[in-house]
């Protein structure tokens, strides 16, 4: 059963309760400065953004099929079972390869550090596994921001839609989106109204690059079978022309005129059986 | 040993002439730019951000260093493997260029990695999902294979015949391990891509990226090739092998049109084609990068073009350039729509790839004057050598420009 996050937007009356509480969490500071910026950072893992008269957050997705952990050649981001996205800091070596596939572009990098650390939000992976709601849904006062189980939610927000029909635009972002994510939206208009990217494939982008990666055995064993069986073959026929006497390879150069032309290069097969 | 056959008397003199003056001024404003990269982070030496956060020590440095040095894998593959003896003349510094461009490659990440202290931590935390962890596997092993693939060089300079011979032993398995690992590299650069569907610009993204990576890095390859012989035939004097490079020209044309081929066919599948219509910035980078392309193929099927040494030259370079173009475009400037912003290099991104540029230049001189690189100068260049190092190199042209 994993966790996820519903975050509906027409209870949303943009108190930034979540920022703060999301700031506490993390240790970082929380002023009205930062507090103005309507956009996540490495010192804001969340935000709320406001489009017209409505508004909207914005944290990590935890994809359920995330792009940032299948990118991550070290391994430093992991789904967990619980749901969240986690990250090692320990591990990470700075490629940023998460943050050029994350298709939310989540992930945020302390780029004036000289030991900088990607950051990004782990729907309070540490207080999930304890039991706990997550510092965002428990600081909010509406409910706009709701805690729990993944297919639960989906089932209660498809609750309120049927039961409103009116308010809410008629679907959940982050059911189908990059094969679904663990952060679910409702809205009462076009998400892209509101700024959520609506361009995304609907099949997990991991597979974009498995379909390729997987090839890789065939392609080496292949490879390898088949450059041997060249080079063997070539080694064949300048074996036989050499023991029928006559001039090794068809293309070849003239005897060696200046004398050195033996040597040249990686040693020749040709000198060896000599 | 004669001390006349190596480079024209003028040559010897440390005189400041305008190249040198640059080259010195970009190993300056490099070592400046190392400098707030070291102390003040990627933040205060690069415009990268949260929404662009690879820039042009990835385009460049990296997936255009390691393009740039597939003539190693492509000709150790058609002379060893194929045994087309002909074009053994260019395997040497085709191999140095190779392990060179590796050497730099890993240099620019170094320079971009966040941590650059952990560079070795793929080596030991896996995630075979990753295509950067294919990358990081093929860049150690290869540049390993490319090292090795240059001993004998060396021990061809040195006179040890006992490292050479174990060398030799294991030539066969090591040039086919070399090959598969570029190919694995090659289109590994262009597989990276491959995550981004909705944020790269569909002239550009196509699920056959990385068969088009590792197409065009055989074209520019031979490319590489033909321009370094040129400038290696200037700087040392030596006689251009025209008729080998010119045919080499005709492999090229054929290798460019499978590239255009399979990238047309691409963009007509995807029924994207009708975007070349939009005036926007994507098309003309487009436009550009093709017909950097275009041109120097149909002309490189003209005997008289591949004969002559300047057109065959500009044809190569038009190559290079043309692969240059495309991987800035997926490295950087396809992907600024998608990812909602712009990005413009910072001087000092500039300056460090400009150092790395003009350090490949002036360490393949070096190195090719010092070691048996090119045969007809094999042996009894010692003297011009010792007094050409000193003062460097001449920067090319071409380098900095």
């Amino acid at each position: 059963m994993s966790k996820a996050i519903l975050y509906d937007s027409t209870l949303c009356i943009g108190c930034r309760a979540c920022e703060s509480a999301c700031a506490d969490r993390w240790g970082l500071p929380y002023d009205d400065k930062i507090a103005a910026e309507e956009k996540i950072s490495a010192h804001k893992l969340t935000t709320i953004e406001t489009h017209g008269d409505h508004f909207v957050r914005r944290l990590c997705m935890n994809c359920v099929k995330p792009a940032c952990a299948s990118v991550c050649p070290v391994g430093a981001l992991q789904k967990t079972a619980l749901g969240p996205v986690t990250y090692d800091a320990d591990k990470c070596m700075g490629c940023r390869y998460c943050m050029q596939a994350c298709p939310f572009q989540v992930p945020t990098y302390e780029w004036s550090s000289r030991l900088p650390r990607m950051r990004k939000c782990n729907e309070c992976y540490e207080r999930q596994s304890q039991g706990k709601l997550t510092a965002c849904a428990e600081a909010c006062p509406t409910g706009a921001t709701k805690c729990g189980d993944r297919d639960e939610l989906i089932g209660e927000a498809q609750r309120r839609i049927a039961e409103k029909p009116g308010q809410y635009y008629g679907q959940v972002y982050g059911l189908k989106e990059v094969g679904g994510t663990s952060v679910l939206y409702l809205s009462a208009v076009p998400f892209e109204q509101i700024g959520l990217r609506t361009g995304v494939p609907s099949e997990p982008l991991p597979d974009y690059t498995w379909r390729v990666l997987e090839l890789l055995p065939d392609v080496v064993s292949t490879g390898a079978v088949l450059l041997g069986g060249i080079w063997w073959v070539t080694n064949r026929r300048e074996e036989v022309a050499k023991a029928e006497g006559r001039s090794p390879r068809r293309s070849g150069r003239p005897p060696s005129k200046n004398g050195q032309g033996g040597h040249a290069v990686v040693p020749e097969k040709l000198e060896g059986r000599k | 040993m004669t001390l006349g056959t190596g480079t024209p008397a003028a040559k010897r003199w440390p005189r400041i002439t305008v190249w040198r003056a640059i080259f010195a001024a970009i190993l300056l404003s490099g070592a400046y730019a190392t400098y707030l990269r070291i102390f003040y982070g990627l933040g205060g030496s690069t415009n990268l951000s949260d929404k662009f956060p690879w820039g042009l020590w990835i385009a460049f440095d990296v997936m255009c260093g390691v393009a740039l040095a597939a003539g190693g894998f492509t000709l150790v593959a058609i002379v060893h493997i194929f045994g087309i003896e002909k074009y053994r003349p260019v395997l040497r510094p085709c191999i140095l260029t190779a392990f060179l461009g590796y050497v730099l490659v890993v240099v620019g990440l170094l320079f971009d990695l966040g941590r650059p202290d952990r560079l070795w931590h793929p080596l030991v935390m896996w995630n075979p999902h990753s295509v950067m962890f294919e990358v990081a596997w093929c860049v150690t092993l290869y540049s390993t294979v490319l090292f090795l693939e240059f001993v004998p060089v060396v021990c061809e300079r040195f006179g040890w015949a006992k490292p050479a011979e174990w060398i030799h032993r294991i030539s066969v398995p090591l040039m086919i391990l070399g090959i598969l690992l570029s190919t694995l590299h090659q289109s590994s650069l262009g597989s990276l891509f491959l995550i981004v569907p909705a944020k790269l610009y569909p002239l550009w993204y196509s699920p056959v990226l990385p068969l088009l990576f590792f197409v065009s890095a055989i074209a520019v390859g031979l490319a590489m090739t033909i321009f370094e012989s040129w400038h290696s035939s200037r700087a040392f004097g030596r006689a251009l092998e025209l008729p080998l490079l010119a045919s080499l020209g005709r492999v090229l044309a054929v290798t460019m049109s499978v590239y255009l081929w399979i990238r047309f066919l691409d963009l007509l599948q995807r029924g994207v084609l009708p975007l070349v219509a939009r005036n926007r910035m994507e098309t003309w980078l487009f436009a550009l990068e093709i017909g950097l392309a275009l041109v120097p193929t149909v002309l490189l099927y003209q005997r008289s073009v591949r004969m002559r040494p300047g057109a065959l030259y500009a044809c190569a370079v038009m190559v290079v350039f043309s692969v240059i173009a495309n991987r800035l475009n997926v490295g950087t400037t396809g992907l600024e729509a998608g990812s909602g912003t712009h990005y413009t290099p910072k001087w000092s991104e500039i300056a460090i790839t400009l150092s790395i540029v003009a350090a490949g230049f002036a360490i393949f001189r070096m190195v090719a004057g010092y070691f048996p690189i090119f045969e007809a100068q094999a042996h009894g260049n010692e003297h011009a050598v010792a007094e050409v190092s000193p003062q460097k190199k001449e920067v090319d042209p071409v380098a900095v420009g």
